[in-house]
């Protein structure tokens, strides 16, 4: 109950934060039609038999997606820096009550994030079959999970002069060697890259291109992740409050 | 339920707490044992880095206690905060954006069982003009009541305050502290830091005097006035001797360097004019407050006793 309200509010507060609403949402956006409006009529993307605004719209919602789920790091900071994470402590409010507000909350940024390429791609002429548009959806709504714990602990470690350069970074980084922006297509850079969640997050919007499924190191390598970030994150709350001045 | 537990107040046994810094350990709070009954309004004095914010840290559950015990009302810190039996206004903080105030009230309140009307908190505390506007958009003293307002919300027993009035102009001072008699009146129990003498003497009942990690002194504040509100005169005075200055009315100790007197006085008022009578030759004279920091630094130096209620 008081947790289910906790997130009401926090859904509320992240809409209300125009800037970060816009820039969450809109530079995805702004990005995808950049780069893919000049190129609306192509059909065959580098020989592939896939339509450049496909190709992108995918890149880019692995992209937005993932960056929309690490910044609630941003918003815990200044919280914290607030001081409005101790005041909680001072409530019956659990902390998985907490932690469930901020994953939600990342979610749903996540989630208008797909929304809102989907339907930019539909205007630039993409059309996927519904079911293989959910399956895509589903997959990176799962692939999503690390980040959202990666978010969290970003949030606790760092304060808030350190974490914009910190997710920007590591975001790109994490893009690239995704295979984000070109495939990754032999040699150490992909071997690195299957290691990481970021390259089965653009495996799982590139459902939406191949109708391809997820092998099953997709699923263990999301899971060990998952657990690995999500022990992070709670042990990074735990040292966070601790005792913060 | 069990009476005792019931009308138990609050108890803070052997509380102590180190923290770890780059130059060495700090022993932030050494040793404190207070029991505060049911009611009554206690101020918690000190000079900055006297342990008064580990102190309520450690009551409020916010920080574990390396060694003691805290209990509030028969419980442990956490379930009584869990039951919304206790309020309170951390020194730092501002409030999270992009709520209106009585969002904001309202989320509060709904986190515990059984909450204050969020109307009336408003009312109390000033904020009903300010109801809708969004808190990022509040002045200081504003943000101040709103978070005043917080520490009401669970309908508490015990508030907690931890220099409250740092960032409030001289009116919102005295409106805070007239909500916060308001709420002491109704036989609730109030907790508050303070470095100001002066807030302690005309809002508690009692006042804790800490300093260094200790208590120091613990009594009605007329008593704690009359050991640290003592003022300095100096003068320039030669050829008087330091027992004849002792026997003026008002001073406590007296020291001579050359030429110059330096006068300890409980009541400065009575020494200087008693100075100019006995002794018109003084010049140069100059009485400054006792800074409380010195005092309390006394207090600790020479007859560190603790003194008993």
């Amino acid at each position: 109950m008081r947790g289910i309200l906790y997130t009401r509010y926090e859904l509320l507060r992240a809409i209300r934060n125009r800037r970060f609403f816009f820039f969450s949402i809109g530079f995805p956006l702004v990005f995808y039609l950049v780069i893919a409006a000049p190129y609306r009529n192509n059909q065959n993307f580098d020989n592939s038999g896939i339509s450049f605004p496909l190709y992108y719209m995918v890149g880019l919602t692995s992209l937005g997606t993932m960056i929309a789920m690490i910044s609630s790091g941003a918003r815990i900071a200044a919280e914290r820096q607030a001081g409005w994470t101790r005041q909680l402590r001072i409530t019956p409010l659990t902390t998985r009550d907490y932690f469930r507000a901020k994953v939600l909350t990342a979610y749903m940024m996540a989630c208008l994030t797909i929304l809102v390429l989907s339907l930019a791609g539909a205007l630039l002429g993409v059309s996927l079959p519904a079911g293989r548009w959910l399956e895509m959806v589903g997959l990176i709504l799962v692939s999503l999970a690390p980040f959202a714990a990666l978010g969290i602990m970003l949030g606790h470690l760092l304060n808030v002069d350190a974490i914009g350069p910190a997710t920007g970074g590591g975001a790109s980084l994490l893009a690239f060697l995704g295979g984000t922006w070109f495939p990754l297509k032999h040699g150490f850079l992909l071997e690195l890259g299957r290691l990481l969640p970021s390259y089965w997050l653009v495996q799982a919007a590139h459902v939406g291109l191949t109708g391809h499924g997820w092998p099953l190191r997709a699923w263990i390598t999301i899971g060990v992740w998952a657990l690995l970030l999500a022990i992070g994150a709670a042990w990074a709350f735990r040292r966070d409050t601790k005792r913060v001045a | 339920m069990e009476d005792a537990a019931a009308g138990a107040g609050i108890s803070l046994a052997g509380l102590t707490k180190t923290f770890r810094s780059p130059d060495g350990p700090v022993h932030a709070v050494r040793g404190v044992d207070v029991d505060i009954p049911r009611g009554q309004t206690v101020a918690l004095l000190g000079p900055n880095g006297a342990g008064k914010s580990t102190t309520i840290d450690m009551l409020l559950g916010l920080t574990p206690p390396d060694a003691g015990s805290v209990t509030l009302f028969g419980r442990e810190p956490r379930t009584a905060v869990n039951a919304g039996l206790i309020g309170a206004m951390l020194q730092t903080g501002s409030l999270i954006q992009y709520l209106s105030v009585r969002e904001l009230l309202t989320m509060m309140a709904g986190m515990f069982p059984a909450p204050a009307d969020v109307g009336e908190v408003m009312a109390k505390t000033g904020l009903e003009r300010i109801a809708r506007r969004r808190t990022q958009k509040l002045s200081g003293g504003e943000t101040q009541r709103v978070r005043f307002a917080i520490a009401l919300i669970s309908n508490p027993d015990l508030l907690v305050l931890d220099e409250p009035t740092v960032a409030m102009d001289v009116e919102s001072r005295h409106e805070f502290w007239e909500a916060m008699r308001d709420f002491a009146a109704r036989g609730k129990t109030v907790l508050f830091a303070t470095h100001y003498l002066e807030e302690a003497d005309q809002n508690a009942d009692r006042v804790i005097l800490m300093a260094r990690g200790q208590v120091v002194a613990d009594g009605p504040p007329t008593e704690i006035k009359g050991r640290v509100g003592f003022r300095t005169l100096r003068a320039t005075l030669p050829g008087v001797q330091a027992d004849e200055l002792l026997a003026l009315p008002g001073v406590s100790s007296a020291e001579r360097r050359g030429e110059a007197i330096i006068l300890s006085c409980s009541d400065s008022d009575q020494t200087i004019r008693a100075l100019l009578e006995r002794h018109p030759a003084a010049r140069d004279i100059e009485i400054t407050g006792g800074a409380l920091e010195d005092a309390f630094l006394a207090l600790t130096a020479d007859d560190a006793e603790p003194v008993a209620r």
